[in-house]
């Protein structure tokens, strides 16, 4: 069945949205850098590369517990351009706001976005706000735009991957995800998970710092870990093993994903990411991560191979082995 | 190493063991069937199957409700979003169902005013904040979402809530039990029992149908190790040929169950014959909201009619809910049935068998 009309899933970061971009962006805008489709662009002008990156925040609800869609606008952006290896600097910032929308709000959420910038050691120097009819939106949407300079003898994309390379991870997965649902308007469940919204650029910049080792790096926001693997595995054309007990993931994240019947493995972290580094840099970058404040619980969850290219399998608790796929569409809460 | 982490390191030790006694004990071919959702992915998530000798062959049965829930109960559900002025609410995963046409997800996308909720209370709470509209609840589950169902057709008689019904599509799990055992090429060996149903029905439940069959069965809890546990039971059961019905999952799990539960269901709900997709009519096998309480069914209120429907060609979901066929052997899985364009429902709810196998079966 083709889609005469968009759904939720085209958005949700998995297969839908992918092959929506394949299909209908990439023709449209032909060009080499576009179709990396690496976190943000990485392309060189005037003698300097750079990494520029933009991102649209449509959350719901817009407060939830660890932040809001302001700190969100800004790490998010922050963290796409950290991830192709450059030092992210400008942003720009511009915010669709839903006519009636409470001053105090917007006051909130401007001030977080300045804390913020502050604390990622970057600068918005740019910005646009609109005012919509009632009902053009859901109370306010921002979108941030960034670039940052990629630091000479950095090498950083999502085709480096190389099979022999160690996956470390920056700390638990899916609280993001699971604060957002659980603070969703309708969810009668009350939980302590706190959104780990934070910048991931000052770790980056300690990582490569230590070492020349880093062939890839991915914030799993939209579509979780298990995506993220995925888009790597498929554009470095190796296979990925990683190992279920290693992966961190609190106690109270994993019961809710258990009571809705949610992987954790496909829902969002905004403070978490992924890098893929040579076997003999694993030590040093692991120490590097570990020293930033976002990143103490780093640890080693696999390893690129040359087997099966384009598949993440994991090795399960009990010994066995199995698949990890690509999301799908929007992950649905099941009846039991 | 925090006693989370003791507890998840005891269980991987505890299931690699059963894996290893069940590799030394089993010798015939045998045929298990999880009935329950929750335990096919389980079983898929922990990798079970790639721990077990091929002897042991799991397969997975009709215990997704939205699997089995007759497409033409899904036409009246998207029929019902077609209203004007009805708000429709659901758990999530109904949203991409098919229907003969269309879905709720579409009827969403074309201004249908369909919204997921998480429990029956939160629909009630959605017919309270909206008095001048009409709430429908789709009442889709077997006996663990029941009773819940049925708490929020007493409570809003009690309030005396009059934009609030339930169509109510739901199943109960012995009677599908009962068909399978009557189903003609259908060979199992042992049942896996559901979990959660198990909690509100409780073991007894399951006696009779024992003593007609006396075919193994163990109610199994859905961590690895309780898994294994109830397979390693089975092979014991069938080795010695003594099959016995077991409560694995004492923990949770009593002989009588959650009577309080039981009598809310029989104050609301009466059996009635229903027909499961896939499989056909079952005698008793559903629920129907009594005549005391016809002011909350949907069924009435709305007048739905369920229309003739047609299973969608080629698609195997019968057969494959009846264990008859893995979905592999589908000639639409992966090809032309994917959860973004599933053709039927066991690819589309997260429990579905062909959901299951699509995320994570792979075929080296």
């Amino acid at each position: 069945m083709r889609h005469d009309k968009i759904l939720l899933d085209h958005g949700s970061g998995g297969k839908i949205s992918h092959r929506m971009t394949r299909d209908l962006m990439l023709p449209a805008f032909n060009n080499p850098i576009l179709s990396e489709l690496n976190d943000g662009a990485i392309f060189e002008l005037q003698g300097l590369r750079l990494g520029f990156s933009t991102d649209s925040y449509t959350v719901d609800p817009i407060f939830f517990p660890g932040g809001n869609i302001g700190e969100l606008a800004i790490y998010g952006t922050v963290n796409d351009i950290a991830m192709c290896g450059a030092t992210p600097a400008y942003l720009s910032a511009a915010l669709i706001i839903e006519e009636g929308f409470p001053v105090e709000q917007l006051e909130t959420i401007v001030a977080a976005m300045g804390r913020a910038a502050e604390h990622a050691g970057v600068t918005v120097v740019t910005g646009d706000t609109k005012v919509v009819p009632k009902g053009m939106v859901d109370k306010i949407f921002i979108n941030t735009s960034g670039i940052g300079v990629i630091p000479a003898g950095v090498q950083i994309a999502s085709h480096r991957a190389r099979p022999g390379d160690r996956i470390l991870l920056s700390g638990t997965i899916a609280d993001h995800g699971v604060s957002v649902l659980a603070s969703r308007e309708g969810l009668a469940f009350k939980t302590s998970v706190q959104s780990d919204t934070a910048p991931l650029n000052h770790m980056v910049r300690g990582m490569l710092a230590a070492v020349r080792g880093v062939h890839a790096l991915r914030d799993p926001t939209r579509g979780g870990l298990g995506t993220a693997l995925n888009e790597i595995a498929e554009k470095s054309a190796v296979g990925i093993r990683i190992h279920e007990g290693r992966i961190p993931i609190k106690p109270e994240v994993a019961g809710l994903c258990e009571l809705l019947g949610f992987d954790p493995l496909y829902l969002a972290n905004e403070g978490k990411l992924i890098a893929f580094v040579a076997p003999e840099d694993t030590d040093a970058v692991l120490q590097a991560m570990r020293q930033d404040r976002y990143g103490r619980e780093a640890v080693l969850i696999g390893e690129a191979t040359a087997e099966h290219p384009g598949k993440v399998f994991m090795s399960t608790r009990i010994g066995g082995t199995r698949i990890v796929d690509m999301l799908a569409g929007e992950q649905l809460p099941r009846i039991c | 190493m925090t006693l989370k982490h003791i507890e998840e390191y005891r269980d991987a030790e505890l299931a690699q063991q059963l894996a290893e006694k069940i590799k030394r004990i089993s010798h015939r071919s045998i045929r298990l069937m999880e009935v329950c959702g929750t335990h096919t992915v389980s079983i898929f998530r922990s990798g079970i199957r790639s721990v077990l000798p091929a002897t042991v062959s799991l397969l997975s049965g009709p215990g997704c409700p939205v699997c089995v829930t007759d497409q033409a109960e899904i036409d009246a559900f998207i029929e019902l979003a077609k209203q004007p002025g009805v708000i429709v609410t659901t758990f999530g995963d109904l949203m991409r169902v098919p229907g003969s046409t269309s879905s709720l997800q579409r009827e969403r996308a074309d201004g249908g005013d369909i919204r997921i909720v998480y429990s029956t209370l939160d629909a009630l709470s959605v017919a309270q904040k909206n008095p001048g509209r009409q709430v429908v609840f789709l009442g889709v589950g077997f006996e663990t979402t029941a009773p819940t169902i049925a708490a929020a057709i007493l409570s809003a008689a009690g309030m005396k809530l009059e934009n609030f019904s339930v169509i109510c599509a739901h199943k109960t799990v012995p009677q599908a039990l009962e068909a399978l055992m009557t189903i003609d090429d259908v060979r199992i060996d042992g049942f896996i029992l559901p979990g959660h149903v198990s909690v509100i029905i409780g073991l007894n439940a399951y006696r009779p149908f024992f003593e007609r069959h006396r075919i193994p069965c163990v109610v199994a809890g859905f961590e690895p190790a309780d898994i294994l546990n109830a397979v390693a039971s089975m092979v014991e059961q069938i080795e010695s040929g003594k099959p016995r019905l077991e409560n694995g999952y004492p923990r949770a799990v009593s002989e009588p169950g959650n009577v309080k539960a039981q009598r809310m269901m029989a104050e609301v709900f009466e059996p009635v014959d229903a027909c499961w997709r896939g499989i056909g009519l079952i005698p008793g096998s559903g629920l129907r909201i009594r005549e005391a309480y016809a002011a909350y069914d949907a069924g009435r209120r709305f007048a739905l009619r369920l229309p003739e429907t047609k299973p969608p060609k080629g698609c195997a979901c019968g057969e494959i809910l009846t264990g008859k066929k893995t979905p592999p052997e589908c000639a639409l899985y992966k090809k032309v049935c994917t959860p973004m364009d599933p053709v039927g429902p066991c690819m589309v709810s997260s429990e579905g068998t062909c959901a299951a196998y699509y995320r994570y079966h792979y075929e080296a």
